[in-house]
């Protein structure tokens, strides 16, 4: 049977342009929570949000990098930080310059939630306002979700499989999990997988803000707002960025003698068949798609060192931890379980592969990263370790990864160490 | 070089993200500064915003250089 391994990452997010960056920063339990800067959120009911910092802030993100100033001004600004952060994890791996005969067995599969909806929002005005004959050229492949696999193949040449997930804020992980599942079908030896969003514009705030879904408490209080678990949350808090990871077949990271970060070793998927956006109140389906990962891994809850949770900071946290409590029984003792969106916020389509390469991380440092804000735990917590405050030393071999998405879609990853 | 010019070969190297020095008016959008069609489009429009003129497209198929969008804009602009 063919194994899959994760050789490169890369990320973008409110707390780095880079992995090693936004890696420290949330272990040293920073907030990349602030009011909204990106456009006037005076009339709105939620006006702070996760952003993705400017390049001269201490942590932002300077696109000029790896993207070409043309491309920058075609495409909304997922697609520039899915190609930075897919750019970064070829450069991981050492395969930003393959051979030809690679090339045809390297391809992407880098999704996202929603795709372009700051330019979508941006033409209909012009549209509306001057006609037609001003829409741009660009707008339609500058804002599908799947230019960022499309923009990625042709700066690189990656002839291999070309596809991107949609399933809402399961995308990240779905992304992967596809993806490792075409490198074990022989489809590729190489897949860049992850995902990207970025919807911090007036049309998204609002419409998740009617959706009821985002916090409106702590518009004063920005880096309080998002907060799993604990008794005062009140919705999620948006995040933007991108998490995009190298996959490769064992055999031949090996035979090149790659970094091996981890080993991708479960994947389970499955729907909800509830509710548009509300989880199951029993959390059935985040059950079946855990247990499925496990049961693909070979592996049980025992195994399970750190859970990095779904834990958006809505009523939904306590439904995800009953479920993985029934799932993992007096194994939930023995665990860790965070919420890394206490600090970066939801970064939706892309929170599956951000949360995935924090996991990748914890298991390199043997560390776990910190929920923050969790001042009073809700009830239905108890005798859990969801990491209140600080980051924590501990033995992290194995992981699990759960992202659940709007319509009910559930995807959960199984990650350890290559020992 | 004259007003119109300028401002030609401004909105060309925003547009294309090309060295100024490459913006002579012998140079092809295509062959020479990297434009593709879907450019050339968007040049296009941005012109006819900075000017005031209205390009229709077979006038547009037959701008294939700096120089032949500056001679365009300098006949038609009000």
């Amino acid at each position: 049977m063919r194994r899959v391994v994760v050789t490169g990452l890369g990320l973008v997010t409110p707390l780095g342009g880079d992995v090693e960056t936004s890696w420290s920063n949330l272990l040293a339990g920073k907030s990349g929570a602030g009011p909204i800067t990106r456009f006037d959120a005076s009339d709105q009911k939620c006006q702070i949000a996760c952003e993705v910092k400017p390049a001269d802030h201490e942590y932002g993100f300077d696109p000029n990098k790896r993207v070409d100033g043309k491309i920058q001004r075609q495409v909304d600004p997922f697609i520039v930080y899915g190609i930075d952060a897919a750019g970064q994890a070829l450069e991981d791996a050492g395969l930003d310059d393959m051979d030809d005969d690679l090339k045809l067995r390297a391809g992407c599969s880098i999704g996202s939630g929603i795709g372009g909806l700051p330019g979508i929002e941006k033409e209909s005005i012009v549209l509306h306002e001057r006609g037609p004959g001003r829409v741009s050229p660009h707008f339609v492949h500058g804002r599908l979700i799947n230019l960022i696999s499309g923009q990625v193949s042709i700066k690189y040449g990656l002839m291999g499989p070309n596809h991107a997930v949609v399933t809402a804020c399961s995308t990240g992980a779905h992304s992967i999990g596809d993806a490792a599942r075409m490198i074990k079908d022989g489809d590729a030896d190489v897949m860049l997988a992850g995902g990207a969003e970025s919807t911090i514009n007036p049309l998204g705030v609002a419409g998740f803000a009617q959706a009821r879904a985002l916090n409106t408490s702590f518009n004063d209080r920005p880096e309080q707002a998002s907060r799993p678990y604990d008794k005062d949350r009140d919705g999620f808090v948006m995040g933007d960025g991108s998490g995009v990871v190298v996959l490769e077949e064992y055999e031949h990271a090996k035979a090149r003698g790659a970094k091996i970060y981890a080993e991708v070793v479960g994947y389970g998927l499955s729907g909800d068949a509830y509710h548009v956006t509300a989880p199951h109140p029993e959390g059935f389906g985040a059950y079946r798609a855990m247990e499925m990962a496990l049961k693909k891994a070979g592996m049980t809850p025992d195994n399970i060192d750190y859970v990095n949770a779904h834990g958006t900071s809505t009523m939904a946290d306590t439904i995800e931890l009953a479920s993985v409590r029934r799932l993992f029984g007096d194994a939930i003792g023995t665990m860790s379980m965070s919420s890394t969106k206490s600090a970066i916020g939801h970064l939706l389509g892309g929170a599956g592969a951000v949360e995935a390469i924090f996991c990748i991380l914890s298991m390199r440092d043997q560390i776990v990263p910190p929920t923050l804000n969790l001042d009073n735990p809700d009830e239905g917590t108890e005798g859990v370790d969801l990491v209140p405050h600080r980051a924590r030393k501990r033995t992290v071999n194995a992981v699990l990864n759960n992202s659940f998405g709007f319509g009910g879609t559930n995807a959960s990853l199984v990650m350890k160490k290559v020992i | 070089m004259s007003d119109t010019a300028e401002r030609v070969k401004k909105i060309v190297v925003e547009h294309l993200g090309v060295e100024a020095d490459k913006v002579t008016p012998d140079a092809s959008f295509i062959d020479d500064l990297g434009a593709d069609s879907l450019d050339i489009v968007e040049l296009v429009m941005a012109f006819e915003e900075e000017f005031g003129v209205e390009i229709p497209d077979d006038a547009a198929e037959k701008i294939a250089t700096v120089g032949d969008a500056i001679k365009y804009i300098e006949e038609h602009k009000g």
